[in-house]
């Protein structure tokens, strides 16, 4: 089973659900999988401390020109949609950060003038930590094609019993990455009004993919009523609420597991999983 | 004309709380809400619709299944799964298609359109503290890169036009594509962090990204209260890095009272939270004023 943890607004608490609930899984034996796909900001190592025993860079292919062959034709930037390769004058320049990878200019060049080469983007690393194993993706900074090192991430995840999949904030494409494929969503939101409209958005994302979701309410017990009106309006259960409390704001600063220090937060966090079990 | 770009790494640690603060203490600036996936900026500064305008990030590939013959060449050439066959008739995936179109040009029948997507919508609007834009991306909308450069731009012109010598950019979390179309050509940016290990590791990495884009950053550490021992790190770490000190702002249940309300902090209330935002804006005023941000780097 694979279980996306997302929201819509940044800083509601996905990768404290998510690491909480990989955690007590684990706990229970079961074999568990975690993905941080959060792959611009990944934290789940934070709380999970895995021991990294495993690297790989990810690339992606851009074209390289063979100036010799090339006779300046200009096809490549005309099937070009990303401004990647472009002809001008005497000259074809490649702008590898707004490359998508297509392949369309080395298929479109009627020399084959153009061929393709790997230009890193992103670090994987994989770790362990009891019968849990941790992927994350890593994006080099000034690197924009998140997506691609998503999809990477989840190419490398093995099978398991549970596999939790941290996704990124937002409502785009890297969202859209993240979550695709997976039998549920847990969106995770706040009850602030900068929560709720954000949540709206987030729904509608995931509703527009046609995965089950459902509703966590972290910081909750100030303003909850909107939240629950606007559950409640668009038939989606609330599953699980997490008090605001200062005491677990603190233990988050210092890289804590609620469930692991706090057995009142464990067993919220078991009933959640047995629910997340029962459902799918 | 000076823009001004807060961003922040990691979500959630307050930058749409603050520019409505600036935007109020400043009296007069343009705002562009950058962060197009959750924009929230008009939730809390009472604005009013001006115009709507469709965005379009791009285009996607759409076959005609009568002229379609079933060779499957676009599947075989496709990258992104995005075609998807069942017995016999092959259609397109809308969600996974990137828009690159390659099927569109190799389909040997010509039976494949590329039609303009529209993945959003941008809004000029206006509110007391000046003219804003901001947007909405469409469920899993794609481009956001794309429509954060066209609100800088309309946020330019605007200003130009009014004669409005600050813009005020509230910008998506992350370091990715709307992130580095947001704080590119800008004058400053203003990281806002938070006192965890999580915000610590989140500071590191955007405050690398905007060096690596040659612009001058200064950090304010938000809710520093919950742990002054990570906050001291982290504005000892944002100095290592280069990047300067702009304060820091205590933990406040104002900051989400003023929310419910629809109100920038600083007009909810004078002291706490606001207080703080208060001396973090007068940093940067002097900054400004001093003119250090206009020494032009490599």
């Amino acid at each position: 089973m694979r279980v996306a943890i997302a929201s819509g607004k940044g800083g509601t608490g996905k990768t404290t659900v998510a690491t909480n609930l990989a955690w007590v899984a684990a706990r229970q034996e079961k074999s568990v999988v975690y993905l941080d796909c959060d792959v611009e900001e990944p934290n789940g190592q934070i709380f999970l401390k895995p021991i990294a025993d495993w690297r790989k860079p990810v690339s992606v292919a851009v074209p390289k020109v063979d100036p010799v062959v090339c006779d300046l034709c200009g096809m490549c930037g005309e099937i070009c949609q990303f401004s990647a390769i472009v002809c001008v004058g005497q000259k074809v320049l490649v702008f590898p950060e707004l490359c998508h990878s297509c392949g369309g200019c080395n298929l479109v060049c009627p020399l084959l003038a153009i061929t393709e080469v790997p230009r890193g983007i992103a670090t994987l690393m994989a770790g362990h930590t009891g019968s849990l194993r941790y992927f994350q993706g890593l994006l080099n900074i000034g690197e924009a094609m998140s997506p691609q090192v998503i999809r990477a991430v989840k190419a490398e995840a093995p099978e398991a019993e549970l596999v939790i999949v941290d996704a990124p904030p937002g409502t785009a494409c890297p969202v859209v990455e993240a979550v695709r494929g997976c039998d549920h969503v847990l969106l995770v939101t706040e009850p602030t009004p900068f929560g709720l409209h954000d949540l709206e958005l987030a729904l509608e994302t995931v509703q527009s993919l046609e995965i089950p979701c459902e509703v966590v309410i972290n910081r909750a017990g100030l303003n909850g009523s909107a939240t629950e009106e606007f559950c409640r309006r668009k038939g989606v259960e609330i599953v699980a609420e997490f008090p605001d409390s200062r005491r677990v704001a603190e233990a988050y600063s210092r890289g804590e597991l609620a469930s692991e220090k706090d057995p009142e937060m464990r067993d919220r966090y078991r009933s959640l999983l047995t629910h997340i079990e029962d459902s799918t | 004309m000076k823009q001004l770009v807060v961003i922040s790494g990691k979500g959630g640690t307050g930058k749409t709380s603050l520019v409505a603060s600036f935007a109020a203490l400043a009296g007069r600036a343009v705002l562009a809400d950058c962060d197009v996936d959750a924009a929230d900026l008009h939730l809390v500064v009472q604005s009013s619709l001006v115009s709507r305008n469709d965005f379009s990030g791009g285009k996607r590939a759409l076959i005609d299944g009568d002229r379609c013959t079933d060779c499957g060449t676009c599947e075989d050439l496709c990258r992104f799964d995005a075609i998807c066959s069942d017995s016999s008739t092959f259609s397109v995936d809308t969600i996974a298609c990137e828009g690159c179109g390659v099927c569109v040009w190799f389909c040997p029948e010509d039976a494949i359109g590329f039609v303009d997507t529209i993945d959003g919508e941008w809004y000029f609007s206006e509110t007391r503290l000046g003219p804003m834009v901001h947007a909405r991306l469409k469920a899993a909308g794609e481009n956001s890169g794309k429509l954060v450069s066209l609100l800088r731009t309309e946020a330019r012109k605007a200003a130009r036009i009014r004669n409005i010598d600050l813009v005020i950019i509230d910008g998506a979390p992350g370091i990715g594509c709307p992130v580095i179309a947001s704080i590119t050509g800008a004058d400053l940016v203003l990281v806002v962090t938070e006192p965890t290990l999580s915000g610590l590791h989140d500071l590191e990495r955007v405050i690398r990204l905007t060096s690596h884009f040659g612009i001058p950053t200064k950090i304010v550490v938000n809710r520093y209260d919950i742990n002054e021992k990570i906050a001291v790190q982290a504005e000892k770490h944002a100095q290592k890095l280069g990047a300067g000190f702009a304060g820091r702002v205590r933990f406040d249940p104002a900051v989400t009272q003023a929310q419910i309300w629809g109100l920038p902090v600083v007009e909810h209330s004078s002291n706490g939270a606001a207080a703080d935002i208060t001396e973090v804006w007068n940093n940067l005023q002097e900054a400004f004023d001093e003119d250090e941000f206009y020494v032009s780097e490599a």
